[in-house]
């Protein structure tokens, strides 16, 4: 009887080590799944495939993070789309023609004194004045928010620079000839950051966040409420800029 | 009252041919200027991507302006029944449609590309103002010319006041459409304000009757027809009252934004700037453009003189250009606000304002414009007839009494 009573209780402590074991390799496996679900990169759409309103690409930007003096994401994005540093072209252009597709703005408190150092470009708004004043619809947002000029399209009438509240839009005033086959430009007609688009549709982040040294600079889905941007969004605080024109931007800043 | 007797000018003489030659001339360095524009790049030019519109947008929008307020004179005959002017409608109708199209050639030849134009006619986006002043600008030269016929073919004059209001309310809503395009935009502190389409409106009154006033003086002048006194008291005094109200309209404006504090450094920078845009506002639109010819207009010394009413309304032209330089240029130098209240540096001039010095090629081609305008009306008159053959005051005013001035 007392045989039978240590057997039955060794077998409950088996099925309850067995139970506590399954239970963890399961809650184990939902917690690292569920980790590389949420921080998986972002998906390549097929080149197939159309871009659809599922996703909005957006980036935050931590200026808390961003050092005066560094200039990195600007240098890759020159790399990446050949212009400034990254082209030879634009040699008769004054400083004040030559192209800018984001730029270092340095922000300083009248009263306090205190300064910020951000990246600027085009913001992305949902509801872009760029893309409303267009004559031609050259200025154009795609489905999942990324807003960018068809420079096959683009007059150069100029009426988006006009529109834009960031200033993020640049015209081209000289013939271009060394330009990069991902990024083409053209005399004549406007640009400004197309968030990477190239990049984007492979499944990789825009030269900008890949290139910052302080990861200031985070891509991501919008829409996508596991995604780190949208938890990160949820759970911080951001702001926009220029949010009282309320264009819902698809750019965030932090610490600013 | 006898009909209107309206005769071609004869422009056989020297004087004719000088004048067209100097108008072809005046075309021609347009043209080369905006070839050189193109063929170069806009690097030649002194705008940038700071001042993104420059001096030919500054022709331009002053010479379409002022085509919807030429029109204006023939409105106030077919539409307010002021017979005294029925017979300058068909100049009216004319200057109308030649300023329109010299205006159209400088905003068109400044393009980037500007041989994409008919592809981008064919693609229009309506969520655009521009768009929708590409249809208003190309209506205007139709309603216009069908305007003309029913007042120049017989078998047309029964249809004359339709079209004559039709006409008046396409050009009411083609300078609303010129006014929005600076009215839409939210991002700049001087334009986003809904006033700027009646702005504009007002403005046209004033620099379209200017200019068909030089035009038709010269032209008189020029053919040795008579025009009378009376007809000059009667545009010298219109002339003040269109200026009077677009200066109003100009108080509103500056008044409404001095009493919103986000909009008073940009006040401050366009009426106590010390600057050029100051200057030009003060000297050049109320004190010449606008003060100067409403003393013309209602001074008795000033009265019944070709001279002095010419003098009014080169003033009225002068301040007019001031004022758009104003407006567009001024508008765009003073810096975006991206963080209001702090202070903005960075590489591409952002939080300072941006100085903009126009090259000699984006002038010369606003120039060829006004060249075009003159030289259609120049070659108009002499191919039909759109000038009376006298605006002798008793053959113009069925109430005219030979003692009254």
């Amino acid at each position: 009887m007392s045989n039978k009573k240590a057997m039955s209780g060794n077998q409950i402590d088996r099925y309850r080590r067995r139970f506590l074991a399954q239970s963890a390799a399961i809650a184990g496996a939902a917690t690292l799944g569920g980790g590389l679900v949420l921080t998986r990169v972002a998906h390549a759409r097929p080149a197939d495939q159309a871009v659809n309103s599922d996703k909005r690409w957006g980036l935050l930007i931590d200026a808390g993070k961003c050092a005066n003096d560094c200039d990195e994401c600007v240098k890759a994005c020159e790399m990446e789309h050949g212009w400034g540093r990254g082209s030879s072209d634009e040699q008769h252009s004054s400083p004040e023609q030559k192209a800018q597709w984001i730029r270092k703005v340095t922000v300083r408190d009248r009263t306090t004194g205190h300064e910020t150092s951000l990246p600027m470009m085009c913001q992305h708004c949902a509801y872009p004045p760029c893309v409303d004043v267009c004559p031609t619809g050259a200025s154009m947002k795609r489905d999942d928010g990324i807003v960018q000029v068809d420079k096959h399209r683009c007059i150069g009438c100029r009426y988006c620079m006009m529109a834009c509240p960031y200033k993020a839009r640049s015209f081209i005033h000289e013939d271009l000839h060394a330009q990069k086959t991902e990024s083409p430009r053209g005399k004549g007609t406007v640009e400004s950051c197309n968030l990477c688009v190239n990049r984007v549709d492979r499944g990789e982040n825009p030269a900008c966040a890949d290139a910052c040294p302080e990861k200031a600079i985070l891509f991501g889905d919008l829409k996508d409420a596991n995604s780190e941007i949208a938890r990160r969004l949820a759970s911080e605080p951001s702001t926009e800029i220029r949010g009282d024109l309320r264009l819902d931007l698809g750019v965030r800043y932090q610490g600013i | 009252m006898k009909p209107t007797t309206f005769r071609e000018i004869s422009g056989d003489s020297t004087g004719y041919w000088a004048l067209l030659g100097l108008l072809g001339l005046i075309i021609a360095a347009g043209l080369g200027a905006a070839w050189y524009m193109e063929h170069n790049g806009h690097w030649v030019t002194g705008m940038n991507n700071q001042i993104v519109w420059g001096m030919p947008h500054v022709f331009a929008v002053f010479l379409i302006v002022a085509a919807s307020g030429a029109l204006n004179v023939a409105s106030m005959a077919s539409v307010f029944g002021r017979t005294a002017f029925k017979p300058l409608s068909r100049l009216s109708g004319l200057l109308a449609i030649a300023l329109l199209a010299g205006g159209l050639m400088v905003l068109v030849l400044d393009l980037g590309r500007p041989d994409r134009l008919i592809m981008a006619m064919m693609n229009l986006n309506f969520m655009s103002i521009f768009a929708w002043n590409i249809i208003l600008y190309n209506g205007f030269f139709v309603i216009v010319a069908v305007y003309l016929w029913t007042l120049m073919e017989r078998r047309g004059n029964r249809f004359t006041k339709s079209a004559g209001l039709f006409a008046f309310l396409w050009r009411l809503i083609l300078t609303l459409g010129t006014g929005s395009i600076f009215g839409f935009l939210v991002a700049r502190q001087a334009y986003d304000a809904a006033i700027m389409a009646p702005l504009f409106i007002a403005l046209s009154l004033s620099f379209g009757l200017a200019i068909f006033m030089l035009v038709l003086f010269a032209s008189y002048r020029g053919c040795g027809r008579p025009l009378g006194d009376d007809m000059i008291i009667r545009m010298q005094r219109l002339l003040g009252l269109f200026v009077v109200a677009a200066l109003l309209f100009v108080i509103a404006y500056h008044l409404t934004n001095l009493y919103a504090a986000e909009h008073r450094d940009v006040e401050r920078f366009i009426l106590d700037g010390n600057n050029v845009y100051s200057g030009l506002f003060w000297v050049g639109y109320v004190l010449l453009g606008s003060l100067i010819p409403m003393a013309i207009a209602w001074f008795a010394p000033f009265r019944a003189s070709l001279g002095w009413a010419s003098t009014a309304a080169v003033l009225v032209v002068t301040g007019g250009m001031a004022m758009i330089y104003v407006i567009i240029i001024g508008g765009q130098a003073y810096p975006l606000q991206l963080f209001p209240g702090k202070e903005v540096s960075s590489s591409f001039f952002d939080g300072v304002v941006s100085p903009y010095t126009p090259s000699l090629a984006e002038t010369l081609l606003g120039i060829g414009g006004v060249g075009v305008a003159l030289a259609i009306v120049v070659v108009g008159i002499r191919l039909l007839k759109f000038l009376p053959l006298s605006l002798e005051d008793a053959k113009v005013d069925p109430h005219y009494k030979a003692d009254k001035v």
